[in-house]
């Protein structure tokens, strides 16, 4: 008989949806390894993590990971997730998004969750694109780029994203790719371990679409660049960190501890109304 | 002469808002709408079309753009579907209320949740309340002829409002078929360079949506009814235009077969088109059933519609969206709404179908016909019914 043999992280997917839809050399799954192998490493209790995706390639992650998971609306994850970060404060939440969901037509919501601190970690896959709708131009495109929007080229300045995040007061911000497994999986591990809002930018190949259009080889090609152009700069000022040909600035840019959201509100009502307040213990 | 290939309907359809020599698009990517504006951005990429093209970071952004466009006087087209058109919800209103001519193609796709990429009505029928003109297409070759149609109708000066180009989405925006393509210059000697009635304009200043108070908003209300009601006469004389000068004669109300026909199938859009073939086959077998589609939805084409169901004895409605624990379906809804109090009003057969992607074949016909032969047969009226749901589900209103 043959015996069936089961991945390590089999437990922690949904294999019944298996195959995904990523296409060979997307980077998103990768990346899901990663955190799979960070939810392992820090032993979380399962009935307490919540994953919280928008929509789009990477948007299919809340559907295969195998703990509750929030599949919302294009460019509102952030927002679903605050409230459920509110509600739930014993869970951790984990928002796992794309460019085009979290820094395009969500990025309000971004910049908000940042700013106040939002107990919560985003994983932002940037693959340069729309890969979902067929490769359009976003904010994340580098310039010049070719896009199905932008044929000749694209000529709107591009997101920082990790400066956008720093910016607005994103107490936790990192940048690795795929290439990079294990300090992604570390910078994970850190993330989800840290209070308050943590952002780790994940670059990653989109082969179909960014990568076929920009006439940029196999994903094997990006890889092998992410590991040629990788500088690494742990706390590096974010403002120097945009992604510029033959240099991709990496590593863990901020980690500072401020108070969260909840903590804030706490200490607030706290002075404001003494013994009468009653601090929230969270939806049963 | 106009030449007939075979192109994508998605395609035919960027192609003739090109030809309309558009100024502004503003929009978004959204599946099954994509590859409109895709095409449009490669037109106006290689200089084939002059205009600006905005790929803006939402659908709230790209409906807030083209009033911004349309304000400045510029003709102006834009495309979505399903939770796009839905982000647009709060401008809609404005773009309407602030009469501005914009062209908006639909490929109508499902709403979440569950999250469904495929073809129903829900996101047009959501917004039938916007007070933008409404028009369906129910092939490649009507939508794409309805993109000069609607932007003639939008700024023809006696209207002055948006309007949105409906077709299904996938079943009509994917196909490839051979589409009657109309060049730039047979389109200029129908659709009349844009002049704006009134424009946002430094040596001219006007204000653009200030606030209304209670004193004003009802009479603000009032026009705007009245300019979709009224919109109803040039659109019958654009269409009628339009037939004269290239043959193709569109109507508000369409019918096929109804001459002897005791039951009439009510429908809009491409559902309506797979019908027709299923009524040449059952008419074979001596059915006489017929069909009445809507291919205008605002304004409400009440009057053609009463005269194309007069004397019919059971009409079978179909409708793409329904809203849950109300009245039913949309186009059922306002059937009746024409039919009330009406004398000898035929009976109404309400059935939704074609949610999410669902196919609507001849099974789903022949089923439909069933029930309407039973009413007409003097049956009861059955309540309505979501006909292709497994597991016998009959909801009761």
């Amino acid at each position: 008989m043959t015996e069936i043999k089961s991945h390590p992280v089999d437990g922690l997917l949904r294999t019944d949806r298996m195959p995904h839809i990523w296409c060979p050399g997307c980077g998103v799954g990768t990346s899901v390894n990663c955190f799979t192998r960070a939810i392992e490493k820090l032993e979380m209790d399962l009935d307490k993590l919540h994953v919280v995706s928008g929509i789009g390639c990477t948007g299919r992650v809340a559907g295969y990971i195998n703990v509750d998971s929030f599949h919302t609306t294009h460019g509102r994850a952030l927002a679903f997730a605050t409230g459920l970060s509110l509600s739930r404060p014993d869970s951790k939440v984990v928002v796992y998004s794309g460019d085009g969901d979290i820094a395009a037509i969500g990025g309000n919501h971004l910049i908000h969750a940042a700013r106040r601190n939002v107990d919560m970690t985003v994983i932002c896959v940037n693959n340069y694109t729309y890969g979902m709708t067929g490769g359009q131009v976003t904010p994340t495109t580098p310039d010049k780029a070719l896009a199905s929007t932008t044929p000749f080229g694209n000529f709107e300045h591009t997101f920082n994203i990790p400066n956008l995040v720093a910016a607005s007061g994103g107490t936790y911000v990192a940048r690795w790719t795929v290439f990079h497994v294990r300090q992604l999986t570390r910078a994970m591990v850190s993330a989800l371990k840290h209070p308050g809002f943590s952002f780790i930018e994940v670059l990653s190949p989109c082969p179909t679409l960014y990568m076929r259009r920009n006439k940029l080889g196999a994903a094997v090609n990006l890889m092998e660049y992410f590991k040629e152009s990788a500088v690494i700069e742990n706390g590096a000022d974010t403002r120097t960190v945009a992604l510029n040909e033959g240099k991709t600035v990496l590593g863990e840019f901020v980690n500072v501890r401020l108070p969260t959201l909840r903590e804030s509100y706490e200490e607030r009502m706290k002075e404001a109304l003494g013994e009468k307040f009653v601090p929230y213990e969270g939806s049963k | 002469m106009a030449v007939r290939k075979g192109i994508e309907s998605s395609l035919a359809i960027a192609e003739a808002a090109a030809a309309c020599n558009v100024d502004c698009i503003a929009a978004y990517p959204i599946t099954p709408q994509t590859h409109i504006v895709e095409h449009l951005s490669e037109l106006v990429n290689d200089g084939v079309l002059d205009a600006e093209f905005i790929p803006v970071e939402s659908e709230h952004s790209a409906m807030s753009c083209c009033c911004g466009t349309a304000a400045a006087g510029a003709r102006t087209f834009t495309a979505t579907s399903s939770q796009g058109l839905a982000l647009m919800h709060e401008i809609m209103f404005i773009a309407a209320n602030l009469r501005l001519p914009i062209v908006m193609t639909v490929a109508n796709r499902a709403l979440s949740a569950p999250i469904n990429i495929w073809n129903d009505h829900s996101d047009v029928m959501t917004e039938r309340d916007c007070g933008w003109l409404q028009i369906f297409g129910e092939n490649g070759q009507e939508s794409t002829d309805l993109v000069p149609i609607c932007h003639k109708i939008a700024e023809d000066k006696r209207v002055l409002l948006p309007i949105m180009l409906n077709f299904d989405g996938f079943i009509v925006s994917h196909v490839v078929e051979p589409i009657e393509m109309l060049t730039r210059e047979e389109i200029a000697t129908f659709l009349p360079d844009y002049e704006p009635q009134q424009r946002l304009d430094v040596d001219n200043p006007i204000t653009m949506g200030p606030v209304g108070m209670p004193e004003v908003y009802t009479e603000a209300k009032m026009a705007h009814e009245a300019a979709v009601r009224n919109a109803y006469g040039p659109i019958c004389e654009i269409l009628e235009e339009f037939g004269q000068k290239f043959g193709r004669t569109y109507k508000p109300v369409e019918t096929y077969k109804t001459e002897d026909a005791d039951i009439v199938f009510v429908m809009m859009g491409a559902a309506s088109e797979t019908c027709m073939s299923w009524v040449d086959k059952v008419r074979e077998q001596g059915k006489k059933v017929g069909i009445v589609r809507f291919r205008l939805w605002r304004p409400l084409p009440v009057e053609a519609f009463k005269e194309a169901v007069q004397g019919k004895k059971v009409l079978g409605i179909i409708d793409r969206h329904f809203s849950p624990g109300g009245a039913g379906g949309p186009v059922a809804q306002e059937v009746k709404y024409t039919l009330y109090g009406e004398k000898d009003a035929p009976k109404a057969v309400e059935v939704v179908a074609g949610l999410g992607g669902r196919d609507i074949d001849f099974d789903t016909f022949d089923k439909i016909f069933d029930r309407c032969q039973k009413v007409l047969d003097g049956g009861e009226v059955p309540p309505f019914e979501l006909i292709q749901a497994r597991g016998g589900h009959y909801g009761k209103i």
